[in-house]
């Protein structure tokens, strides 16, 4: 059995690597056509395209091995890694030399800069820690913000004048190399209780509640009718629409509610059926869960396409305002990231329900994890604190105050605390394993409410961020 | 019970000291400025806002706790001021230990607490002497400096590197307690506000955040201000030219922008905003009589000034209007925008009949019904109009803030020393067998990063016996004098 296997891999391997190689280079030459109609090849919009293409491959490829394991495909995997990472670069430079300015200064040139980070730390960890399958979790992400990327502006917008100065820039920086290790140690400590032997149901009440939680972040914009509010986008200006500065006006889509609340019901449902069975002691409610949550992907899925068709270019009306106002996918990334991350995360967790021997073969072993994991949050923790000390010093400059307490700073200031506990525990407790995989995951739930949550759910100075 | 008395305070000390407490104590911090994020704060957001975001009895819980308002309540203070006792109290605690072990290492071991060692190795050698003189050239190429440990009856090696990396954590939490400390004098002694000068003003009275007004030992001036755009309109650079009055004498001056704040006694003044007033600076007309005896010319005129036109006849701006509306009649200001202005200009002649002087009313444009326009001696002109530009200083005193950098600068140091700076040692000892030979035990410890420590330490081992190889066949025997004589 175990030798048909051996002897069917080399055949679905070349498959995969030809049909990925071959859309590859159908999508370059369909680009290319449409390049020599537009005459310029080295555009911006060309090379993240480009970028976009090599990471999908790279993406499939690295799902590919993660699943079936034939190591050809993590050789091929790197290799349109590097090549969309070439691209990439290309749009980062572009943009950079367009701009005048390093490209961190707005949720577009963020995630341009991100996605580098993020496809130069997987090379990077591949090459040197030989931790391989970790493409098939950041590619998807990249893909993901490179699709995000081609939703949201292009155009460069000048600077006002508080974002000019160089200390702002070595803020972002730091920023985003310190969230990227974070990142990095999230995965690792993942890997970890794989590799520990935690229960796949417990991954299963995870990704459950990791679900819930976004569904219901997106329910804070619940409007009593069963509406969902988004911001109103101004199609011309190509920004978000604001009733007074830095207030948002929000358009009301209606139904989308209501929609929302069934599927944050669908993936609750899991977690539900989990608890009973962990009451109950009946492992038959774990496959029922686990049907459920087939079902909450399903119904996920659904809920991401028609908030495409619906914030796709639709115009509502708002409570604030009188009038029809128009919407964008643009002026909601956060809830799209929501709904994609949502999708991604119960994918991932049918990747680890069918192939858990698979990829306990292929992980390196729980100690070397455990290691590594303390390891990048040793990187991280000295880039988090530079990171709050040169915005510190920037807003000095700026507002007459290092430190003001708005949220995102409050937040920051939390990251940090979060992993000095972590470092403290582990250095003078000795705390391993488990518990600090535990810690580690933490710290970066606290990194992405940071990120994403106080932009979206509180409001403060950091508005353009 | 006099031993319970004598123990309270160590059972105390014991607590506050504990990492525990420290970590429920960080906890709490966190839980708190959570909470202060979440809840709308007091001095940022609106009274009205307050009101209609909660309902009056849950603001009167809230302000009673103090949660409007977190981060200046007393209370999150004193949870400060515990967390840095904490810190504190941790450090005395443990640093007697660690500066033993930093004063005095461990350097002459033996093969029981080698056998202990994360890494250790052993290397048969044909005698002591030759054995120690190999380690010490294999450490000497390597580019480390053995150290000759000498007991009374035993000669070992001791190596080590960066014993200052043990005591790096205790940088770290000095950095942290100046930190604090900085802020603590800037949340007590320092203070911000706003000042906002029109062209040419000068004033000392700042407006502070909590609504009161603070005057300075001194007054600032603006003698200009400006802005720059992009193409498209948006705002590119905010400048504004201060001067510095102490005792009505130039101090200081310089032109400041955002980012680059000037600094006079101890205070900062920071561009944080600039606009319109919505008020006239200076009109320029073209005043034309109207019987034609005598040529056009341009005046310039302030609001409220007034100037002659000849010997008899005078001119006074009395209104202007950014943005006007006629009602019934009446001229209203519709918003302050300069979008659509109008000025009101009073003439004044002599009256021949009246043996008097008399004025008329002039707008600019011509209002219909309201302006006397066609009785007036001149004809007016509007040629340009310059709109007053004010400046907005953000004014902070923060006599804490170099602490703070300082405290920042330290911990960069320190975590860089935690992390990345490893306390290494090796000791290498001569053992004797019960048959008469030797071996030499090496073994190696290290702070931090165990597993590169773990290949260097392999790569010693190597070295060594590489270095014992090339001494057994360039050398002959010596004694064990030689090396003890040294």
């Amino acid at each position: 059995m175990a030798r048909a296997k051996t002897e069917q891999q080399p055949a679905t391997g070349a498959t995969l690597i030809s049909m990925v190689g071959l859309s590859v280079a159908f999508l370059l030459f369909m680009a290319f056509l449409n390049v020599v109609k537009q005459g310029n090849i080295l555009s911006e919009a060309n090379l993240l395209f480009a970028a976009l293409i090599f990471y999908a491959g790279a993406g499939a490829l690295y799902l590919g091995f993660g699943v079936t394991g034939t190591e050809s495909y993590v050789k091929f995997a790197s290799l349109a890694t590097w090549a969309g990472l070439l691209a990439n670069t290309g749009a980062v430079v572009h943009r950079w030399y367009q701009a005048g300015h390093p490209p961190f200064a707005s949720v577009y040139e963020m995630l341009l800069s991100f996605v580098w980070t993020l496809a130069a730390l997987t090379l990077i960890a591949e090459k040197r820690y030989g931790v391989k399958v970790i493409g098939t979790v950041t590619m998807p992400i990249a893909i993901v913000g490179v699709v995000l990327m081609q939703l949201l502006r292009t155009d460069v917008k000048p600077l006002v004048p508080a974002l000019q100065s160089t200390w702002l820039h070595v803020h972002v920086t730091l920023a985003m190399l310190a969230y990227a290790a974070c990142a990095l140690s999230f995965a690792l400590a993942m890997m970890f209780l794989i590799q520990d032997r935690v229960k796949t149901e417990t991954f299963l009440a995870a990704t459950s509640l990791f679900a819930v939680g976004i569904y219901a972040a997106i329910l804070t914009r619940f409007e009593n009718w069963g509406g969902l509010s988004v911001t109103a986008w101004d199609a011309q200006e190509k920004s978000e629409m604001f009733l007074s500065r830095g207030v948002r006006l929000f358009v009301t889509i209606p139904d989308l509610g209501w929609l929302m609340l069934i599927v944050l019901v669908a993936v609750a449902a899991p977690f539900a059926l989990y608890v009973i069975a962990r009451i109950k002691k009946n492992d038959a409610f774990i496959v029922t869960a686990n049907r459920a949550l087939f079902v909450s992907i399903l119904l996920q899925a659904l809920a991401l396409i028609f908030f495409f068709l619906r914030a796709q270019n639709g115009s509502y009306s708002s409570l604030d305002a009188e009038g029809l106002y128009a919407t964008n996918l643009a002026a909601s990334p956060f809830i799209l990231s929501g709904l994609i991350g949502g999708i991604f995360a119960s994918l991932l967790y049918l990747l680890l329900l069918w192939r858990r021997p698979d990829l306990e073969r292929l992980l390196p072993d729980a100690d070397t994890l455990d290691r590594i994991t303390y390891k990048t949050i040793g990187i991280a923790f000295p880039l988090l604190t530079l990171m709050i000390a040169a915005g510190a010093y920037w807003a000095n400059r700026t507002w007459g105050s290092y430190w003001n307490w708005d949220p995102k700073e409050t937040w920051a200031a939390i990251t940090w605390l979060v992993y000095a506990g972590y470092l403290h525990m582990r250095i003078t407790r000795g705390w391993r394993g488990r518990r600090a995989a535990y810690f580690a995951i933490l710290g970066f739930a606290i990194v992405m409410f940071t990120f994403f949550g106080v932009t979206y759910l509180l409001p403060g100075l950091h508005s353009y961020a | 019970m006099a031993l319970s008395f004598r123990s309270t305070p160590r059972k105390i000390w014991h607590t506050i000291s504990a990492v525990k407490t420290g970590v429920v104590l960080i906890l709490l911090a966190v839980v708190f400025s959570a909470a202060g994020t979440v809840i709308l704060q007091r001095p940022m957001t609106d009274p009205e806002e307050m009101q209609r975001a909660y309902s009056p009895r849950m603001l009167h819980i809230l302000d009673a706790a103090g949660l409007t308002d977190v981060f200046h309540t007393r209370w999150f203070i004193a949870l400060m001021v515990l967390v840095s006792l904490s810190i504190i109290a941790a450090s005395i605690d443990r640093f007697p230990n660690s500066w033993r072990f930093f004063a005095r290492p461990y350097k002459s071991a033996d093969e029981n607490f080698l056998r202990v060692l994360p890494s250790y190795a052993k290397i048969p050698v044909p005698d002591e002497e030759r054995g120690l003189m190999a380690a010490e050239r294999a450490f000497r190429k390597l580019g480390w400096k053995a150290e000759r440990i000498v007991r009374s009856n035993s000669f070992s090696l001791f190596v080590e590197r960066h014993r200052i990396s043990e005591m790096a954590v205790y940088v770290v939490h000095a950095s942290l307690l100046l930190i604090f400390l900085g802020g603590i004098v800037d949340a007590v002694y320092g203070w911000r506000g706003f000042l906002m000068l029109t062209q040419g003003q000068q004033s000392n009275s700042v407006a502070l955040r909590e609504g009161a007004t603070r005057n300075l030992p001194f007054a600032v001036r603006c003698d200009a201000a400006g802005e720059e755009t992009y193409t498209d309109g948006s705002p590119k650079r905010w400048w504004s030219k201060l001067v510095v009055l102490q005792n009505g004498r130039e101090a200081q001056r310089k032109e400041i922008s955002v980012n680059d704040p000037l600094v006079y006694g101890g205070l900062r003044f920071y561009q944080a905003s600039y606009g319109s007033t919505g008020k006239l600076a200076q009109l320029t007309l073209t005043a034309t009589p109207s019987n034609g005896t005598v040529g056009a010319r341009d005046i310039n005129l302030a609001l409220g000034q007034t100037m002659a036109l000849d010997s008899e006849t005078s001119v006074q701006l009395a209104e202007f209007i950014p943005d006007y509306i006629v009602v019934d009649g009446h001229v209203y200001t519709r918003t302050s925008d300069v979008a659509n202005p109008a000025v009101h200009l009073v003439v004044t002649s002599p009256n021949a009949k009246a043996k008097t002087n008399s004025s008329v009313s002039v707008w600019l444009p011509e209002i219909p019904g309201l302006g006397e326009n066609q009785q007036s001696p001149y004809n007016f002109e509007a040629k340009d109009l310059k709109i007053g530009y004010f400046t907005g200083l953000q004014v902070a005193y923060e006599p804490g803030q170099w602490t703070v950098w300082a405290g920042v600068i330290l911990m960069g140091i320190g975590l860089t020393f935690v992390f990345y700076v490893v306390h290494s040692r090796f000791w290498v000892v001569p053992v004797r067998d019960g048959l008469g030979g030797v071996t030499l035990w090496v073994g190696g410890s290290a702070n931090r990063n165990r597993d590169a420590f773990e290949q260097r330490f392999q790569k010693v081992v190597e070295k060594i016996k590489e270095e014992l190889h090339a001494e057994l066949q360039t050398r002959p025997r010596r004694t064990e004098a030689t090396f003890a004589g040294k």
